[in-house]
């Protein structure tokens, strides 16, 4: 089995779906920073068989992580401090997210215009409804 | 950019403006001297352009602009982000329509001038809902505790969700949706009312509803919202408003339209008292002029 050392201080994810890391890397924009991350691939899971973990040893108010909300409701994020897991973060739907998903109405801007960042507005949390921000087309997670 | 961009408070406010614009127009008439409103039409809508050129034209100010995309940088590629911040060097305020969800939002975001939005695809029309509302202000006197038909094209428009969206903030407004199975108002908005506990009905035709409506909003089955031919051809003329059912209406009833009109309405309607569609038309200008003056801070 694969051993990766404890952690100082960052946070551990833990519980993401199999073979989501790397796309949480990138949506997490851990590649914009310089601190160790540890990407760990089909770990075993005592609930799913196996799942992936991302460490990363940063300041703890270095990153935004309500974007894991809108990803995956199961992530566990554990907070570290001095090694040892001092928190374990609330996750809330982020109200605006960026470039996550694309608008898929043919009919708006964000389809012709050049480099227009992709945003979704969160219009009903209750329901976890998300609009674009442009056309208002809807997404709905739990459709 | 949405109607719903101003309080009611605001809105009654413009409207105050719009109606004394209304009854002193020579008080306005050079407000807006040595001002430039350009008109960024990327596609054609004669009807809004010139109603807005009208209206700058009425503030003593000047008209810049093009009136489909194929005379603008469009055709060769310019995006919306770059055209607007050219413009915003020629011009003191701006009236942009685009056959693009959104693209005026995003105009307004890099623009160093006020934006208007004139429409944008089926998605929102705010100074028709502003015109629609300034109307039955106008008519009425007040806005609120009446009961509103729309019939028609519920499904793709535009104007009648935006004017929807507009209505539920007024007190006691009762609708009332008349349309063929296939043009229905739309889920999310059924679910809106249900959700504020606003009263609606739905119904197929329209004759049964006439003795009850306050306002008869009729709007166009429209062509290009459709992707085949056959359908259009087979609901268009659905629901025509002539003299027999006119008949059938409250004495003070008034028909609105956003107009153009292709047959919905017979002609015969158009002198009956009761046709408000082209003062409509008038309200519009009013209320366009009373919107420029706010964004320009004349008001």
């Amino acid at each position: 089995m694969l051993n990766v050392g404890k952690i100082e201080e960052g946070f551990v994810l833990d519980h993401i779906e199999a073979g989501k890391s790397l796309s949480l890397y990138h949506h997490l924009q851990l590649d914009k920073l310089d601190c160790p991350v540890a990407i760990i691939k089909n770990a075993r899971s005592n609930k799913k068989g196996k799942k992936d973990i991302l460490k990363v040893e940063c300041d703890i108010n270095t990153l935004d992580l309500d974007v894991l909300a809108f990803i995956d409701h199961n992530i566990t994020v554990n907070v570290i401090k001095d090694g040892e897991i001092v928190d374990k973060k609330e996750l809330t739907l982020p109200k605006e997210i960026r470039n996550i998903i694309k608008c898929k109405n043919p009919r708006c801007i964000t389809s012709i215009e050049q480099e227009l960042p992709h945003i979704f507005v969160l219009s009903d949390e209750k329901k976890e409804i998300y609009r674009c921000k442009y056309c208002e087309e809807k997404y709905g997670k739990r459709l | 950019m949405s109607p719903l961009d101003f309080t009611v408070e605001e809105l009654d406010k413009l409207f105050d403006l719009a109606n004394d614009i209304e009854n002193n127009m020579q008080k306005y008439a050079k407000m807006c001297e040595g001002k430039k409103l350009a008109t960024c039409f990327y596609e054609p809508s004669t009807r809004t352009r010139l109603s807005f050129e009208s209206a700058m034209l009425n503030l003593g100010g000047s008209v810049i602009g093009f009136s489909d995309a194929g005379s603008s940088s469009a055709s060769k590629g310019e995006s919306v982000s770059d055209t607007i911040r050219v413009i915003s060097c020629f011009a003191d305020i701006c009236a942009m329509r685009h056959h693009k969800e959104g693209a005026p939002m995003v105009a307004a975001e890099k623009s160093t001038i006020p934006v208007i939005n004139a429409g944008d695809g089926g998605h929102q029309h705010p100074t028709q809902t502003l015109t629609d509302l300034l109307t039955i202000r106008s008519l009425k006197g007040s806005l609120g505790h009446f009961t509103i038909g729309l019939c028609g094209d519920l499904k793709f428009g535009r104007t009648v969700h935006s004017l929807i969206n507009a209505l539920v903030r007024y007190p006691d407004v009762h609708f009332i949706f008349i349309s063929p199975q296939e043009l229905r108002v739309p889920d999310y908005i059924i679910e809106m009312l249900k959700e504020k506990g606003i009263p609606y009905e739905e119904v197929i035709r329209l004759e049964e509803i006439m003795p009850r409506l306050d306002f008869l909003y009729m709007t166009r089955v429209q062509k290009e919202r459709f992707f085949n031919e056959e359908d259009y051809v087979r609901l268009k003329d659905f629901y025509i408003l002539n003299k027999d059912k006119m008949d059938l209406a409250k004495k003070d009833m008034l028909v609105l339209h956003p107009l153009p009109r292709v047959n919905e309405i017979s002609v015969e309607v158009d002198n009956d008292p009761r046709a408000a569609y082209f003062k409509q038309v008038q309200y519009g200008v009013y209320v366009r002029m009373a919107l420029i003056l706010t964004l320009l801070e004349y008001a």
